[in-house]
Order: structure tokens, then C-alpha cells, then sequence
């Protein structure tokens, strides 16, 4: 498999951060509405995975693990992980024509309504109406529509409709808001089996959540590096130290090596069974690995601009909350070291 | 345009196989032995990736073995062809690229390994050559090389780094002495070479007097490139042989063992992973830094690995297959025991540069932080303590 990245993924890359750079900072609801219709409308990123046919751009999930690289990188809050990912993935595994199209064109954003964090919720079914409550779940504060699985089926769910009701919770990451989704005798529209749609689009946002923690590192890297650079103690820049060196060698190497993790996680998923024992197996190792390196950079980060690192205002922070939302959102390491293990055949102690 | 596919295939099917030599003698000659090589040096002046089409063609006749010419091929060969005059080109790099003539390097000295520009080993002028004294440590391969690549000091009162000369050692002259060199596994795979007047004349000496740091960029620049090399399959190599005895012994797992095992699984494939990365990076003709971090994270790995296997086995742990003296010539990871590969990973965070050295290269060549604060750059080397 190819793991470097494409001229047109290059292209792609140069308008992204033309289009990311100036919106520095984020609003107080973790959202940013003129970026998000900056990126669906004018750049037409959201439809990248969607089939030409309706309306998208037929791309492969390795050009959207690209836009996740850049969207971490900038910590841009748009719930394009949510949508573009996760919800058309789910969508496109169970045969929808109906949502998809309106994705593609920008009038629609669509989120799945699981938790972001542990098992899917337990929504009841009646006469076609839905009641449960989920938390936790992200990327639906923006969402015109829910995707619910409720009775082994996925439903569409209007999100302003009747019996819906969205409380945003104070989220760790503010530059993702989570919110509880609480369900009452909630009007759906059957979609298809919830099952597959889940499963490939949980192993979609696995594998294509250690690029957007690819793009988190990076930006710790970075910044950190040019912070080392040019911040003078003792008569010399503090980069010239080895004690700090070598940390940020460290780090060089972990980036280094979830840029390869994170590729290879993208294309594995990007084939015609994103869900696949091949795509499970990568989207499992991607974050096994690409979660804890982004959190190690960011602590790095922080620790090593000292005071400044522990501000507010300094955004070092928000890097950190992503980086460590991030590792447990989707299951953490130690769930996909499991899985891995699973798909190996490597057995836990005690079993023959 | 060479169309070097067509050149290669003709070679083919008009040079005989059956004396292995003498094919690889015609095959420098037709420039097919490294293409990007002048013409009449064994290439044709092409662009570096063409030689994988010329490998592909030939696959399967009679070739050299790069581990056996390693350090010629990796090393050697590139520094003869930058800094060498006409002459020398022509004298070595033919035999040395069909394996007739054997490399190794003379670089490391007991007080100078990190640290290579302090070495001590002197070349003084004699007549129309060089006599040579110093100890050498570290060498692979001496005790079957024709030539070495040698560094020496040839002017003590200058700063450390510009009183150095480059030269090839003749290993068969008077003086060379190769002692082999026992590790903590048991075995030499290294030697010590003595050096005692031993007398090069001048038409050994490679570049300049005065200029062996500038030729020894060269050699150590292209070292740097070749490591990182192998492709192993997932899975393979020595996390293989751990999983391989959780999957063969239910009586040796434990519960902590299987989640460090599952920690150790996804480091070995992440950095598998960045090796095809970055060999995929060199096919496309753009090489980068990646090599290095493959190079540290195998060794840390290697000896995580080697060390958790041991742990596993518990009481046979404790015992060790052979302490019987070998003169091996490469490591053997996988033909030796549990214990054999503990110890001698634990060699793979010094050899081809500490791992230490390896972060400071990172941070100042690759990241760009600055260089620290150095006082042995512009006193003679005279003056230096050793």
C-alpha cells in the first residue's frame, strides 16, 4: 500500500490551510458555522467520500483522512469527523440516496447519535417513534439530522423535530461539544440494518481519527520546536540543551511513525468493505498507536513552554484536551490493543 | 533517454551465468552494477531509482552479497567515487563491487567512538608515503578484508577536526595486526585492529591532507542512508518470536504479559510501517529523515522485545544455550537463543551511532533546534583532554 500522500492530496492540503490558517481560535459553542460552510460549500470536503452519482466527489476516505490531518492541526471545530466520516459512511453502508445528496451540497449536516465514548445507547422503539437517552454524543450540536440505531435498525431523525431534545454538556474538549440526546416518542424514518452501518463507520472514525491525532501532534510538534528555538534561559536558546533535545527527538520519531500508522489506516479503510478484518486490524492499530502519541506531544508541549504552557491563553491547552479526548473517544489504546490481539489470535492469559 | 530495461535484458541473454564472477565482472562492465555510477565506474550516469529495474530484470543470476560487501558498497564505494582520483576509482571499485575484494572501516578507536573527530590513531609522513600507529576497535569484518577505509591524524597541533587525513589501509601490509573482539554475547563479531608503522604510500590517501573530516561526511552520510534497510513481513522478525511462544506456551502467559505483548506488537508494526514509508519516500526519489526513526525505534524495541521473551520463559531464563567462542561475521537474531538475542540487542542502541547521538542529529539537522555550546572546536587537539 501506498503511504505517502498524493499530488492531489498535496493540492488538497495547500487550499485547506490557505482556508484554516486565518480562523485561528474557537468560538464559545465549539462550532465554527462560517468555516463549516467554507468547507462543505466552497471546497466541497464534506462530499468527498460520497459517490459522484449523488453528488459528491467520489474520493476515498484517504483524501478525507487528509482533511482530518489538517482540521487537527488547526483544531478547527466543525463536527466534520461526525458528518463527513462517520454519518456518510453509515449512510453509504446502508443504502441511502436520500441523505447523502443533501451532505454533498452543504444543506445538510448529519451526525451519528452513539456516544462518542463506550457501547451505542439503548433506544426503544414504538409505532415508528423513538425514546431513549444517549450521552455523550458528538458532533450532533450542529447536526440537521440523527442517525439513531434503535431495535437493530437505523433510524433519521430530525434534530429540531418533536420529542428530541439536545443538552450540551460542559465537554473537556471545547473545541468538540458533546451533547445528551434525550428521545421522546421521536418521529423516524427507517434507513436500513444498523449493524453494518455502525460497525463500518466506528472503524472509518477509528482509522481516520489517528490523522486528525496525526495533525494534533504535529502542531505540538511544531509549535513546541520553534518555542525551544527561540525562548533564551541561561544565556542560550533552551533548544541547545540536550535535556530538551532529546525529548523533542522523541517526539520526532512517535510523529514520525504515526504519519506511516495513520496512512496505512486511511487506505485500509478506503476499499469497498471499510469494515473488513483488514480495515478492523488497521483502524485497531492506528489507535493503539496515533491516540497516545498525541497526547504525549501535547504534554510535551506543555511542560516544555513551562508557565506559558499552563495558560489559558497560550493554546496549548486546547491541543491537550483534543489529544486526550481523542484517546478515549472511539475506545482507548488498551480496547484496540484488545481487539488487536482478537483479530491475531493472541489469547489472553488463562484461555488455552 | 537510456531505456536500462532493454539494457539489462539484453545483458541477460547474452553474458553466461555459469562462472558467477566473471558475470559480475561483465555486468560492472556494461555499467549495470549501480547505474547511477559513471559510465565506465560501473553505471551509466542514471537516476538512482533506475537500478531497481535493472535488479528486477536480473534477479535470479549470479550476484554479490551485500552482507558480505556491506561496508564497501554502503561506505567505501561512495567516498572512492567522490574523492578519489581517476586512478583509485579504477582500482577499487570494480573488485570491490563484484565482492572479490572485502571492505572494512577503520574509524572507531577505543577513546574516540561518539566522538570520532578526537581519534588518536597518527599517520606521519615518510618518504613518498605514510607510516601509520593507533588502535582501532569496532571493525567488522577485518579479519577477512582486503582494504580498509581509515581515518588519521596527520597534524596534532591543528583543532581536532582539521588535522585529519583520509587513506585506504592495505589490511595486508606489515603492522596490521586484527585481534578478534569478544562481546557480552560470547561472540566476536567485531574486531580490534593494532596498527604499528605500518607504511601506506601516498597513493593510498584519499582527498587531501588535512581534509579526512570532509571525506569522512561522505562515508558517514551514505552509512546513515543504508541503515534502516531490511523489509520484514508483519508480524515477522522478533516480535514473531514472542508471539510465536504466547501462541505455542499457554503456560507462560500472564495477563500484565499480554497487554505489554499487545503494546510491543503495535510499536513493531508502526515501525515497520515508517521503514516502508520511507523506502516508498527513496523509490519516489525523495529521500528523508525517517531512516533515523527507524533506527531508534528498533533498537529500543529489540531489546523491550528480547527482554519481555526472557521474562516470559522465567527459570529457563536462566540458562544460556553456547558461551563456546564464535567469530561470526553478522548478527544471528534468529539462529541463537532466547538469551543470545537479549544480550546482543542490547548492542543496537550503540552500533551505527548511539541513540543518543542519533536525538542530537534529530534535533539540530532535522528539527533545527541550535547546536550546543562546544569547546573542543578550536584548541589543538594536542590540548585536548583525553
Amino acid at each position: 500500500m501506498n503511504l505517502l500522500y498524493s499530488q492531489d492530496e498535496e493540492a488538497l492540503r495547500d487550499s485547506l490551510r490557505d482556508l484554516l490558517r486565518t480562523r485561528a481560535g474557537s468560538p464559545d459553542d465549539g462550532f465554527d458555522a462560517e468555516v463549516w460552510r467554507l468547507l462543505t460549500v466552497e471546497l466541497g470536503v464534506t462530499g468527498l467520500v460520497i459517490p459522484e452519482k449523488l453528488g459528491g466527489a467520489g474520493a476515498s476516505l484517504r483524501e478525507a483522512a487528509l482533511v482530518m490531518e489538517e482540521l487537527g492541526r488547526f483544531l478547527t471545530p466543525v463536527p466534520y469527523l461526525g458528518c463527513a466520516v462517520m454519518a456518510v459512511t453509515a449512510l453509504r453502508v446502508a443504502g441511502d440516496t436520500a441523505i447523502l445528496p443533501r451532505i454533498a451540497d452543504g444543506s445538510v449536516c448529519a451526525a451519528l447519535a452513539v456516544p462518542f465514548a463506550g457501547p451505542a445507547g439503548d433506544v426503544r422503539v414504538t409505532d415508528g417513534t423513538l425514546t431513549g437517552r444517549l450521552e455523550s454524543v458528538a458532533d450532533a450540536l450542529a447536526a440537521d439530522v440523527l442517525l439513531v440505531p434503535a431495535g437493530g435498525d437505523l433510524y433519521e431523525v430530525a434534530a429540531d423535530g418533536p420529542g428530541v431534545t439536545r443538552t450540551p454538556v460542559v465537554s473537556l474538549d471545547v473545541t468538540r461539544p458533546l451533547v445528551d440526546v434525550a428521545l421522546s416518542a421521536a418521529p423516524g424514518r427507517r434507513i436500513g440494518p444498523a449493524r453494518p452501518a455502525l460497525g463500518a463507520a466506528r472503524t472509518a472514525g477509528a482509522a481516520l481519527l489517528a490523522s486528525e491525532q496525526l495533525g494534533v501532534a504535529e502542531w505540538c510538534l511544531d509549535t513546541t520546536v520553534e518555542y525551544a528555538r527561540t525562548r533564551i534561559q541561561f544565556g542560550r536558546p533552551i533548544g541547545s540543551f540536550q535535556a530538551i533535545k532529546h525529548r523533542l527527538a522523541d517526539v520526532w520519531v512517535s510523529v514520525t511513525q504515526s504519519r506511516a500508522v495513520a496512512r496505512f489506516a486511511a487506505g485500509a479503510v478506503s476499499g469497498a468493505d471499510p469494515d473488513g478484518a483488514e480495515p478492523r486490524l488497521a483502524a485497531a492499530l492506528a489507535q493503539a498507536h496515533c491516540g497516545p502519541v498525541a497526547v504525549r506531544a501535547a504534554e510535551e508541549c506543555v511542560q516544555l513552554h513551562g508557565g506559558i504552557g499552563f495558560t489559558w491563553e497560550h493554546p496549548a491547552h486546547l491541543y491537550l484536551k483534543r489529544a486526550k479526548t481523542t484517546s478515549i473517544a472511539l475506545g482507548t489504546a488498551a480496547a484496540h490493543r484488545r481487539q488487536l490481539a482478537g483479530l491475531l489470535g493472541l489469547t489472553p492469559a488463562g484461555t488455552p | 533517454m537510456t531505456d536500462v530495461r532493454e539494457l539489462a535484458r539484453a545483458f541477460r541473454a547474452s553474458v553466461p551465468t555459469d562462472d558467477p564472477v566473471e558475470f559480475l565482472r561483465a555486468r560492472f562492465d556494461a555499467g549495470l552494477a549501480w547505474v547511477h555510477y559513471p559510465a565506465g565506474l560501473g553505471g551509466l550516469g542514471l537516476p538512482r531509482e533506475q537500478q531497481a529495474i535493472v535488479d528486477e530484470e536480473l534477479a535470479g543470476t549470479p550476484s554479490n552479497d551485500p552482507r558480505r560487501i556491506g561496508i564497501g558498497l554502503g561506505m567505501a564505494a561512495p567516498t572512492v567515487l567522490r574523492h578519489g582520483t581517476p586512478e583509485q576509482r579504477r582500482r577499487f571499485l570494480r573488485p570491490l563491487w563484484t565482492g572479490e575484494e572485502l571492505w572494512c572501516q577503520l574509524f572507531s578507536e577505543p577513546g574516540a567512538g561518539s566522538d570520532l573527530a578526537g581519534l588518536a590513531t597518527r599517520a606521519v609522513r615518510d618518504g613518498d608515503g605514510w607510516r601509520v600507529t593507533g588502535q582501532k576497535v569496532w571493525t567488522s569484518m577485518a579479519h577477512r578484508a582486503r582494504w580498509a577505509i581509515l581515518l588519521a591524524r596527520t597534524d596534532p597541533d591543528l583543532p581536532k577536526h582539521r588535522g585529519l587525513t583520509y587513506f585506504v589501509c592495505d589490511m595486508t601490509a606489515p603492522g596490521v595486526d586484527v585481534r578478534p573482539l569478544r562481546q557480552l554475547t560470547g561472540e566476536a563479531e567485531f574486531n580490534e585492529v593494532f596498527l604499528t608503522d605500518v607504511f601506506l604510500p601516498d597513493d593510498l590517501r584519499l582527498g587531501a591532507v588535512g581534509e579526512g573530516w570532509a571525506v569522512a561526511r561522505t562515508t558517514l552520510m551514505n552509512e546513515r542512508v543504508s541503515i534502516g534497510g531490511g523489509s520484514l513481513p508483519r508480524g515477522g522478525g522478533l516480535i514473531g518470536m514472542l508471539t510465536s511462544l504466547w501462541t505455542d506456551r499457554p503456560d507462560v502467559r500472564t495477563a500484565a504479559a499480554h497487554d505489554e505483548m499487545m503494546r510491543l506488537w503495535v510499536a513493531a508494526e508502526a515501525a515497520r510501517l515508517t521503514g516502508v514509508r520511507a523506502r516508498q519516500q527513496l523509490a519516489a526519489g525523495d529521500p528523508g529523515p525517517e531512516g533515523s526513526a527507524v533506527k531508534l525505534a528498533f533498537a529500543e524495541l529489540a531489546q523491550r522485545i528480547t527482554g519481555l521473551e526472557l521474562e516470559l520463559r522465567g527459570a529457563e531464563g536462566l540458562r544460556h544455550d553456547d558461551w563456546t567462542m564464535r567469530h561470526g561475521e553478522a548478527v544471528d537474531f534468529e539462529g541463537r537463543s532466547p538469551t543470545y538475542r537479549w544480550l546482543r540487542a542490547k548492542g543496537t542502541s550503540i552500533e551505527g551511532g548511539t541513540s543518543e547521538i542519533l536525538r542530537n542529529i534529530i534535533a539540530e539537522r532535522v528539527l533545527g533546534l541550535p547546536a550546543e555550546p562546544r569547546t573542543d572546536t578550536t584548541v589543538p587537539w594536542r590540548e585536548l583532554p583525553r
